[in-house]
């Protein structure tokens, strides 16, 4: 024990250079999780006295119906901004890589550039699109002889806009970070796979996708826990209220109004935890999925 | 190769391209539609047919943003807050990442575990009880509350670490020999060589600062102090009906970034490339 402690006051000022991270890490993240955890059970306003309410808070949130629209929003604005994107991002990553196509570097460039675009800008360029009477998309759909989609009054539409916003902001991104993964694959695993005269959708599903699959689980995973967090589209699309728009509230915005709007603080801690633990079935689920052993 | 096989290929590389070239129109359609309504006036917009082509309306619609909000302030404000983190930022996660990569003390495999885990936690669950804090500190409104809590980053010191494994142990021998402190070997000797790990890390750092949206709307209530990302919104809520304007405030705001994106593309990518294999 001596020697330990001799050895811990020998480093004494590495530990000072790796403090700051700690420090901050105890003040802003571990404080305001057990800080949180006892104010979901309290009713406060951030003004008057804290008054314990027991687990009255998350019940209340079960018989919520704006709490469980929001949910049922998230899920499938999760599913629906994320699952389609994810797969393009997928096909392009494999065509991109494929040893025949050229300008490489200039199809990375332009396919990542819809990710320096700040979300705020997404939103207001795809409302821009999507609109319901002046919007490029429905003039577009009206010359085909379609006819116009009213986008914003139905939950779907609404939805599908929202989705288009992550769908475009974040395809190329995951694109680059499988064309990574792509590259790591062993040249040889194709060349015999081409001696054995397989096509290229047998060598996508029967080489690509198995040996990308701890990439693949790295990017659902940052999906998901991105995609649990949506805050900005629904709020600059719709603004604070639980909406004009059907089909667009989410958890974090919820939770914000809540919060931010109203001044239910203890209420807005209790939704937080409970969108925690959301996150963490969603994440355990998706790595026990991709992890299943069939090797 | 046969005439057969050569054939195939020809359709296949032909096949290959089309498919990238009309995802990369999809991409970039969203800018170009941005361009042309900024450089339109709204009812040329809003005709029919509409507008597909570039107008000259850009320097009215310049000035109505001008007189609507406070950009410069914004842009001033924006860079200020990124530069500034962006700075502290690169200083703590390259010592501590430096830190973990090269010396050996009690703990050290712990504590990196530890930090590492807290990439976990999401952070808009944290968003009541740090808002509360910075209540009680009297950091509300302030740009403290912005820069502080950020300065050192569980991804930004793993990235650094990963980067600075590679430093040779004979380098910081013959320093140490040589009388360099544990600082000096950091300052002196691991800086220039964690150069492009660092330059990695400012860019990411600095986009993610001015991209930031839910964080400054909670933290930031007086207008002088908006960055661009909450100006841009004030624009857009205001003037609900003049779209060629707030496509002017929108094109402003982001072709900054897009142009010093496309100035380091090549290192960019490379370096999100790297990350991801690496993590």
């Amino acid at each position: 024990m001596g020697a330990l402690f001799k050895e811990i006051i020998k480093n004494r000022i590495l530990y000072l250079f790796i403090s700051p991270f700690y420090i901050l890490f105890l003040i802003f993240s571990v404080f305001p999780i057990f800080f949180s955890m006892y104010l979901s059970t309290q009713k406060w306003d951030g003004i008057g006295e804290m008054k314990s309410v027991g687990l009255n808070n998350f019940k209340y949130m079960l018989t919520d119906p704006s709490f469980w629209q929001a949910l049922v929003n998230n899920l499938a604005l999760w599913v629906m901004g994320n699952a389609p994107q994810l797969f393009c991002a997928l096909v392009v990553a494999f065509v991109i890589n494929l040893s025949i196509v050229r300008f490489k570097g200039f199809f990375k460039i332009a396919f990542f550039l819809p990710n320096i675009t700040a979300m705020v800008a997404v939103v207001i360029i795809f409302q821009s699109l999507f609109g319901n009477e002046y919007g490029l998309i429905n003039f577009v759909l009206e010359k085909l002889g379609l006819g116009k989609i009213p986008w914003f009054n139905t939950e779907f539409g609404v939805r599908t806009i929202i989705a288009a916003m992550i769908g475009w902001r974040y395809m190329g991104y995951n694109a680059i970070i499988f064309l990574a993964g792509l590259q790591r694959i062993p040249k040889d695993l194709y060349e015999a796979a081409e001696l054995d005269g397989a096509r290229t959708h047998q060598v996508f599903w029967r080489i690509t996708l198995p040996m990308l699959r701890p990439i693949i689980l790295f990017a659902v995973m940052m999906s998901t826990i991105g995609g649990f967090q949506i805050f900005t589209e629904p709020q600059v699309l719709a603004g604070n209220n639980s909406s004009p728009y059907p089909g667009s509230d989410t958890i974090v915005l919820y939770m914000f109004r809540e919060g931010f709007i109203y001044q239910n603080y203890g209420y807005a801690a209790a939704v937080s935890w409970v969108l925690f633990v959301i996150i963490g079935i969603i994440s355990i689920i998706n790595w026990k999925l991709f992890n299943k052993s069939d090797d | 190769m046969n005439k057969f096989m050569r054939h195939n290929l020809l359709i296949s590389k032909t096949f290959a391209h089309a498919f990238l070239v009309i995802g990369v129109l999809l991409s970039i359609f969203p800018f170009y539609w941005l361009v042309v309504m900024s450089t339109n006036e709204t009812a040329a917009i809003f005709a029919v047919p509409p507008r597909f082509t570039f107008g000259d309306s850009f320097a009215t619609n310049f000035g109505k943003v001008m007189d609507s909000i406070d950009f410069w302030r914004a842009l001033l404000n924006t860079l200020f807050v990124a530069s500034v983190s962006t700075a502290l930022q690169l200083f703590f996660n390259s010592l501590t990442g430096f830190t973990f990569s090269k010396f050996k003390f009690p703990g050290r495999h712990l504590l990196f575990f530890l930090m590492m885990a807290t990439m976990m936690i999401p952070g808009q669950m944290l968003l009541v009880p740090q808002f509360i804090i910075m209540k009680e500190i009297g950091w509300i409104g302030s740009y403290y509350a912005l820069i502080v809590p950020g300065i050192a980053t569980a991804f930004g010191i793993f990235w650094i670490r990963q980067y600075a494994m590679a430093i040779h142990d004979e380098l910081l021998e013959a320093a140490t020999i040589d009388g360099c402190s544990k600082f000096g070997l950091y300052w002196r000797i691991a800086l220039p060589i964690l150069k492009p790990a660092l330059a990695f890390l400012a860019i990411t750092t600095f986009m993610g600062v001015w991209e930031d949206y839910l964080w400054p709307l909670i933290i930031l209530n007086d207008s002088s102090k908006f960055t661009l990302m909450l100006v841009l919104q004030q624009l857009k809520s205001v003037h609900t009906a003049d779209y060629s304007m707030v496509m002017t405030g929108t094109l402003l705001a982001t072709i900054p970034l897009i142009v010093f994106f496309l100035i380091i593309s090549r290192q960019f990518i490379a370096g999100i490339m790297e990350g991801a294999v690496k993590s």
